[in-house]
């Protein structure tokens, strides 16, 4: 059987391309914590001076294609800079500013959602508004916000095949090349898309016990 | 000067919102160990007039002193202010992801710097004395409403304040939970703290009240000894007012 015996040689090959799509997924629900996270208190809690440019980011990088946005920075943003970033690293930082805008806004919403006699009670035991902030709001908020923060894994996780189009080795950029060489086409794809769906019920599963772990009865998303 | 005789002083309090004058000069002063019961119809300004007093809403004019030290205009010291000042509210406020012990103990850690153990002990002491500590271990979804207000009482005597502000604490509950929280407050008040209460609750204010101020349009318009407001013709304002509440309450 030849074309097992092809499968059997590419398949490591395509294995490989995990590492680097959940690397890409890995960025951008990271960045989307480290950067999306500030933005939101920044949005929530912040004067104009912060609340507007915070806005203009995320009008910008929710409003362009990602498509666009590999483009502009793999050809015209990060080489214009001097930067000679390898297409993993532009990947990686492009899937991750996109995702901390939307991102930013499911924190922002979840910290909005939190009753105001929150922060009262906390100021009135002598708590000032950052410490208000850190030990009781964001507690609060990140437990609101985790379900429809999970929500977003499945979508990055997708989203970031479009990161072929700059040829970074993932799993749909390596399917691709096995295909190209091997002229065998629909068990590769196959192969791909039940990597693609393994890794999204894993994922969900993941996310979803920590959901569990943290619940709180009669709080955020142990209580829906 | 007298300053030091009185815990709390409150001077010419003002407070607008936009047209709405809410406060209009309230001037008062708190011994230690009183209990003040402050009436009136809603609207009046009570809950403004304590969120004044502790600068959560900043009155526009007046000052508030605590032991002679100014806690209006006071800066980044609010803070420190608000440590002695204990506010519990008429739906309690709890922090939702902690239990009860949690509530008592996260500012006696992130604002008085207690270690854990420390913390620990105290707000399992102070959950002892509302009789909560058996439920220590539970979140403020699993309580009854009586209980709840119960460990935010505990949470705001936990700081060891001067004085507590209770902005009707009974409000939110059915007769039978108003009773164990007012129970609570009488103890507390029997104990000598000193109290500020904003309630409807006309048996506690003529049974545990010092003094009853009786607001109207944001004034303190007749206050005194409830026996001495309840007896003497002169007070027939806040008798009447005193005595529609007892009717509706049927006691
Ligand atoms: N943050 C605010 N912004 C605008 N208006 C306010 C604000 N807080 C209170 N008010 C207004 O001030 C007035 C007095 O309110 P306040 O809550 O102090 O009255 P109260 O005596 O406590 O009444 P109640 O018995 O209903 O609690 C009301 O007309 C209210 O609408
Ligand atoms: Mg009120």
């Amino acid at each position: 059987m030849e074309l097992i015996s092809i499968l059997l040689d590419w398949f490591p090959y395509l294995l490989r391309g995990i590492g680097v799509t959940f690397g890409l997924v890995l960025s951008s629900l990271g960045l989307g914590v480290i950067i999306g996270l500030p933005m939101a208190l920044g949005q929530v809690y912040g004067s104009r001076l912060v609340r507007v440019p915070i806005g203009i980011y995320v009008w910008f990088f929710r409003g362009l294609p990602i498509l666009v946005l590999l483009f502009l920075f793999y050809f015209g943003i990060f080489p214009g800079l001097g930067f000679d970033l390898s297409a993993f690293v532009v990947g990686a930082v492009v899937l991750g500013l996109r995702g901390a805008a939307y991102q930013s806004q499911i924190f922002r919403g979840a910290i909005q959602s939190v009753g105001e006699g929150q922060m009262v009670a906390a100021q009135s035991l002598g708590m000032d508004r950052l410490c208000a902030v850190r030990s009781i709001i964001l507690p609060q908020s990140m437990r609101i916000a985790l379900p429809g923060w999970s929500n977003e894994y499945p979508n990055i996780l997708t989203d970031s095949a479009v990161c072929y189009a700059i040829g970074v080795a993932e799993l749909l950029t390596r399917a691709s090349q096995i295909v190209a060489q091997t002229y065998v086409t629909m068990p590769i794809y196959l192969a791909a898309a039940g990597i693609f769906i393994l890794m999204n019920y894993g994922g969900m599963k993941v996310l979803h016990m920590i959901e569990r772990k943290i619940a709180i009865p009669g709080f955020g998303s142990g209580a829906m | 000067m007298h300053t030091d005789e009185y815990i709390l002083k409150v001077e010419d309090i003002h407070k607008a919102f936009g047209a709405n004058e809410v406060l209009r000069g309230v001037s008062f002063e708190v011994k230690k160990g009183e209990t003040l019961v402050f009436i009136g119809s809603s609207g009046t300004g009570k809950s403004t007039l304590l969120r004044c007093i502790n600068q959560l809403t900043p009155p526009d004019r007046g000052r508030v002193w605590l032991h002679g030290e100014e806690v209006t205009n006071s800066g980044k010291r609010i803070n420190y202010f608000r440590q002695r000042i204990g506010m519990v509210f008429q739906n309690f406020f709890l922090f939702d992801h902690l239990t009860a012990l949690k509530n008592v103990e996260v500012a006696l850690i992130r604002v008085k710097g207690m270690s854990k153990e420390e913390a620990r002990e105290k707000a399992l002491a102070e959950l002892r004395q509302v009789g909560m500590e058996d439920w220590a271990g539970h979140y403020p979804a699993e309580l009854s409403g009586g209980q709840a207000q119960r460990v935010s009482i505990a949470r705001a005597l936990a700081m060891d304040p001067d004085v507590i502000l209770f902005d009707e604490p009974t409000s939110a509950l059915d007769p039978e939970l108003t009773r164990e929280v007012l129970e609570v407050m009488r103890t507390l008040a029997q104990q000598g703290m000193t109290m500020l209460v904003v309630t409807h609750e006309m048996g506690f204010a003529c049974n545990v009240a010092n003094r009853i101020l009786f607001m109207e349009h944001g004034v303190i318009a007749e206050q005194g000894a409830p026996g001495v407001l309840l007896n003497d013709p002169q007070y027939s304002r806040v008798k009447n007012f005193i005595g529609q509440f007892l009717e509706y309450n049927g006691d």
